[in-house]
């Protein structure tokens, strides 16, 4: 019984955060998010020789063949600073190849994307708030040699900075998940809250997808990979929330009001100590849930439903105190700490809100 | 990390089952003598203070050792391992640290052996949450100390043989946690006057104590004189993990679904009430985050690491949920979750009204919800005190 990490974790753990807070502070973050489709190449390739790219690859593949809970660890610490480079994106492209693929297209695909020659995105479900095998709507016609996708995927993560998007399909023989190039599609950059989390919508009119970049899955493979999307989400919510904390504590310590500083009002440090709470517990069950992808594949569900539906709720609280016990200067588009409060509402609806997990949660439980 | 268990510790758990099933009967079938035979096996087992040092008559378990043995007796829903619940947690673990040759001699066995209950002075009418400022005064006569003063709020006082006393026998000191001293007191002592309180349950499990001119021998000094506080801090340290409170909680958490399954609202099941599955899904949340939480805080105390007062936020999960739970099922259950005991229409004879009227027992004892937020704003997060 060990619930800790090895000294190996933690080094890892401490080399992430200190590139990060070198590489890509918050003026690189703000840099790249003042342009369209924010990325950085020499951050990318940077990342890729420090092997992140690569961490649940298996080494025959030309990764790192580590687990899930040493990503999700890489994950919590390059989200303490918002970046917004495609790291989940690149990893849940990797875990679907990983699941669905056959040997060839493993042999074919992995090595790039654990290089980051490749840069790719998964995109699944075509509902903004419905995670089940239905909600995939994009549609595919059986044609010579492949099929015709004709459709829309209105909800593609980094898909602007991608040059191979995976898109999850119905065809006449059940699901699959086809990888198209970008140049194929018209990807269309779409405004949202969140800029450090740039997001597309891609319309396929009739594309033809030959049979070799088709990968047939079902819906138990369906429902794992949103079970991964939902642990790489939350890996990301620990280490934004934990910022929010440090970020809101530290000014708590400075601003003086009626004489003191405002953290010794019990108003706000009693709100602070929750925030402490409700981070330290979904980063708990957070740990766990990744622990079960590689351990305990069996008890996934419930333990990434336990961990995203406590956190869904709890960073978005978490954001709008952050902002609302900085007060007027919270507010204010200079001071990072409004990004916190737009990422955390970026994590909820991501591979599901807290009533979507909580209520798996019910069902798992005889409920 | 990994979640398996050592065959060794996979045979002392299944040596926990063995000895479960063959000396704890159903309740249905459990004599008169029941508790007796119990208290007498596990105390030959070494499981009473398992975790206490060999020489005072304990079992020096280790910390999985003490998660099985906890997880197992709550799993199996077996009475505690003694009668003294306070004197297993924290008062002989005090006396262990900071007694004498003789209060170890005298004191420990009987604790073990459950012959001797303790209960706690701490609280006063006007000192709880601050509780340095305690007033009920010591004076040193000779070879005793005479106590006046008052506490209250102490639960089992009217059952207790012996009382952890914490009183003042300095009251000019700058800092008021200094001049506190710690005193075992025989609950028989001329002078003590118990008056039991009822609480809003109906319950008279605390009560108020009066000492008039009571004489303590100087040799009944737990630690030295003035370093009471420093005695009760260490030995409130000695909380038990939450792991054993993890798997009754889970157990609790199968009870309400069982009532969740069997109840209707407004005429549909309530299971599919999206608020009801929500609500109970919520729980299950706060419960598996003190387990995972209690896992990793575990975790660090096998590798030595310092713990910086982690355990405040199982605390405080712990009392949300106490106070939660017991009012879901009230709510849940309408105008017969209101039915006490001989209800025509109560819901399990009355249990869930009764509990949810209980919770300050866990909720305010040993600290405050907000003295919780206070402990970790200051000692985690590094905020002024007040």
């Amino acid at each position: 019984m060990n619930f800790g990490f090895t000294q190996e974790q933690e080094m890892l753990r401490d080399q992430v955060r200190r590139f990060m807070t070198e590489a890509c502070p918050m003026s690189t973050v703000r840099e790249l998010t003042a342009k369209d489709a924010p990325f950085s190449e020499k951050l990318w390739d940077q990342i890729a020789s420090l092997g992140w790219l690569g961490l649940i690859v298996p080494e025959q593949y030309g990764g790192i063949g580590l687990k899930w809970i040493d990503l999700a660890l890489v994950l919590e610490e390059t989200a303490r600073g918002l970046s917004p480079l495609p790291i989940l994106s690149q990893a849940l492209a990797s875990a679907a190849v990983l699941r669905a693929g056959n040997d060839e297209q493993r042999a074919n695909w992995l090595p790039a994307l654990a290089s980051g020659e490749v840069r790719a995105t998964l995109a699944l479900y075509d509902e903004p708030n419905w995670f089940d095998a239905q909600a995939v709507t994009l549609t595919g016609i059986p044609v010579d040699d492949g099929i015709e996708l004709h459709g829309r995927k209105p909800f593609v993560a980094d898909a602007m900075s991608s040059n191979q998007l995976l898109l999850a399909y119905l065809g006449p023989a059940g699901l699959g998940l086809a990888a198209i190039g970008k140049s194929q599609v018209k990807v269309t950059e779409e405004p949202s809250m969140d800029v450090t989390k740039p997001t597309g919508s891609i319309i396929l009119d009739h594309v033809q997808v030959s049979a070799d970049r088709l990968m047939p899955i079902s819906p138990e493979d369906l429902a794992y990979l949103a079970d991964c999307g939902a642990v790489a989400v939350t890996a990301e919510m620990v280490g934004a929330a934990d910022t929010t904390l440090t970020m809101t504590s530290n000014y708590a310590k400075e601003r003086i009001q009626f004489g003191k500083p405002i953290g010794q009002y019990q108003g706000v440090k009693h709100r602070l100590a929750d925030m402490f709470v409700d981070v330290e517990s979904f980063r708990s069950l957070l740990y766990y849930a990744a622990w079960c992808i590689d351990d305990a594949v069996g008890e996934l569900p419930r333990a990434i439903s336990l961990a995203k539906g406590y956190a869904s709720d709890a960073f978005v609280r978490i954001g709008i105190d952050g902002v609302g016990l900085h007060g007027a200067i919270g507010f204010t588009a200079e001071y990072d700490v409004q990004l916190y409060l737009k990422r955390s509402k970026w994590s909820r609806p991501m591979y599901g809100d807290s009533d979507y997990h909580l209520d798996r949660v019910a069902t798992l439980g005889g409920i | 990390m990994d979640f398996e268990y050592t065959p060794e510790e996979q045979a002392f758990r299944e040596e926990v089952r063995t000895f479960l099933a063959e000396n704890l009967p159903r309740k249905a079938e459990r004599g008169t003598d029941f508790l007796a035979t119990w208290l007498a096996k596990v105390r030959e087992k070494g499981w009473v203070g398992f975790s206490w040092p060999k020489e005072f008559g304990g079992s020096d378990g280790g910390l999985i050792e003490q998660t099985i043995l906890r997880e197992e007796m709550a799993l199996a829903k077996a009475p505690p391992l003694g009668t003294s619940f306070m004197g297993l947690a924290w008062v002989g673990p005090g006396i262990m640290q900071y007694g004498t040759e003789a209060q170890k001699k005298k004191f420990i066995p009987d604790i073990l052996d459950s012959k001797v209950t303790w209960c706690t002075g701490y609280s006063e009418p006007n000192h709880g949450s601050d509780l340095a400022s305690i007033q009920c005064k010591a004076v040193r006569e000779g070879d005793h100390y005479l106590v006046n003063g008052q506490k209250t709020w102490t639960t089992g006082a009217a059952f207790s043989q012996w009382i952890i006393l914490l009183t003042r026998t300095s009251f000019d000191v700058e800092v008021k946690h200094n001049g506190i001293t710690c005193l075992l007191v025989a609950m028989d002592s001329p002078g003590i006057d118990v008056r039991p309180i009822e609480n809003m349950a109906g319950d008279r499990h605390f009560a108020e104590i009066f000492f008039t001119d009571v004489k303590v021998p100087v040799e009944n000094r737990l630690g030295e004189e003035g370093d009471g506080w420093k005695v009760t801090v260490s030995a409130l340290a000695n909380e038990r993990s939450s792991i054993g409170e993890v798997t009754q909680m889970f157990g609790k958490l199968d009870t309400l679904k069982a009532l969740v399954k069997r109840t209707n609202r407004q005429g549909k099941p309530a299971s599919k009430d999206p608020k009801v599955r929500r609500t109970l899904a919520v729980f299950e949340a706060k419960i598996a985050a003190m387990k995972y939480n209690g896992l990793r805080y575990l975790t660090k105390q096998i590798r030595g690491e310092p713990l910086t007062s982690e355990t405040s936020v199982n605390k405080l999960h712990r009392a949300s949920l106490e106070i939660e739970m017991d009012d879901f099922a009230v709510e849940l259950t309408g105008q017969s979750g209101l039915q006490l005991k001989g209800g025509s229409d109560a819901v399990e004879n009355g249990r869930w009204a009764k509990s949810s009227l209980n919770w300050p027992n866990v909720v305010i004892g040993g600290g405050t919800p907000n003295i919780q937020r206070n402990i970790i704003a200051e000692r985690i997060l590094g905020l002024p005190k007040d």
